[in-house]
């Protein structure tokens, strides 16, 4: 069984990234604060070092940027039975898995990440702040 | 016959006909239905289960029909207008005309991602963006941002020289040109190009940019491309392949157009220049 890897955000800047290996079932990282409108120098996750093709195996729960990511297991999102579910502040965030076994989010649909955590944060990133809007099976409506 | 210019090429005349068009689909909320249909496919495609729009040979004949669809709503509107093309491989910096405010405006501010200027921007009011995936309901771009470079001509040539149409297991992972072209594998054309642009066209509601029609016309036109280079070769898979749509399967949303009715681009338009000297045409 894979080991998940996690990488916490130490420090200011969203590059700070230290990846530790864990095993615990719940994670809480609190990182710190960046307010949103700051410039992202943060894309150091996109090709870390998470082996592709792992699924995670513990729950997220963390705060990034001011904004809340969970990620919960094999609940299935809305159409990938068995795949963990992102929700940024309580929203659901559309997630899907590659062949390769990396991520994409519907929030960057045309880049690959190497873990759903990852995905998350670009998600938040590009958010600046933004909620996300709940979405049918047509794709998001206002 | 409707001919498909490049962008660079179009008289003012002929940008502000096409803005226009694009502005008056939008107000009667065609143009939003398009948007629909392709966030609907982005996130239903996928690599293991049933896939027609994205990560699958069908791609390419895919985008081919909603083009043309969209391109039939822009002449009804304005029967002279047609959809151009940028060669992101030509006119690759922000600098370039298409940006201009006379034609799409150009990148966002940097607090917001906004775009400020061109007939999109919201403060004219005519382009809300309303079909979206997040609360904000005005165009971003961030040209240059996500991904330093556009692809380069060479890197095109690398891939109209893949003799082979797809491969086996047809996805995100399969070798071949289609794979190589939609960029989950290779150098990555159309999809660092969306990257590229950034805001709106980044994420899976990219129609709510105009300029994804343009990127999709060239797109299209690299097929065409290709096709010339290697008549021999053709549309893969041929039959019987679970979850793919085969030669002469039907694809939704449409229900009765194949891949094989999408081949030859003539039967609907000419680009105004047709690839029988593709690679050195320029």
């Amino acid at each position: 069984m894979n080991m998940i890897t996690r990488r916490r955000a130490l420090g200011i800047t969203a590059g700070a990234v230290t990846a530790i290996g864990a095993a615990a079932a719940v994670v809480v990282v609190r990182s710190s604060d960046k307010s949103p409108g700051a410039p992202s120098d943060a894309k150091p996750e996109a090709k870390a070092s998470t082996p592709a093709g792992s699924l995670p195996v513990a729950a997220i729960d963390e705060v990034y940027e001011g904004r809340r990511i969970q990620i919960s297991l094999g609940e299935g999102g809305h159409h990938s039975p068995g795949l963990p579910t992102i929700k940024i502040d309580g929203k659901e965030l559309h997630l899907m898995r590659n062949a390769d076994g990396s991520w994409l989010t519907v929030v960057n649909h045309y880049e690959t990440f190497p873990d759903p955590i990852s995905a998350a944060r670009a998600a938040v990133r590009d958010l600046q702040g933004a909620a996300l809007i709940p979405f049918g099976p047509s794709g998001g409506t206002s | 016959m409707t001919v498909r210019k490049n962008q660079a090429a179009l008289t003012p005349e002929e940008k502000r006909a096409f803005t226009n068009a694009l502005l008056e689909l939008k107000r009667t909320g065609r143009y939003d239905r398009f948007v629909t249909t392709h966030n609907g496919f982005i996130m239903s495609d996928t690599d293991s289960g049933d896939r027609v729009g994205h990560r699958s040979p069908s791609f390419l004949p895919w985008h081919r029909r909603f083009l043309l669809e969209f391109e039939a709503a822009l002449q009804a509107v304005d029967k002279n207008v047609s959809i151009p093309y940028w060669d992101w491989t030509a006119d690759r910096t922000t600098r370039s005309s298409l940006w201009a405010a006379d034609f799409l405006g150009g990148t966002g501010r940097a607090r917001d991602g906004q775009v400020l200027d061109g007939p999109f921007a919201y403060a004219t009011g005519k382009w809300e963006v309303s079909v979206r995936v997040d609360g904000r309901s005005y165009l971003r771009r961030a040209l240059g941002e996500g991904v330093a470079q556009l692809p380069t001509k060479a890197e095109v040539d690398a891939v109209l020289a893949m003799p082979v149409y797809d491969m086996a297991p047809w996805n995100s992972s399969s070798n071949g040109f289609r794979n190589n072209l939609e960029g989950w594998r290779g150098a990555n054309l159309h999809n660092r190009v969306h990257v590229w642009v950034g805001g709106q066209m980044a994420t899976g509601v990219s129609p709510n940019d105009p300029v994804f029609w343009m990127h999709h016309a060239y797109i299209d036109k690299l097929w065409a491309d290709w096709q010339a280079l290697h008549p021999q070769s053709t549309y893969l898979p041929a039959a019987g392949t679970a979850n793919v749509v085969d030669l002469r399967d039907t694809m939704r949303p449409w229900n009765d157009v194949t891949p094989a009715d999408m081949l030859d681009h003539r039967k609907f338009y000419t680009f105004d220049t047709e690839p029988a000297a593709a690679p050195s045409q320029r």
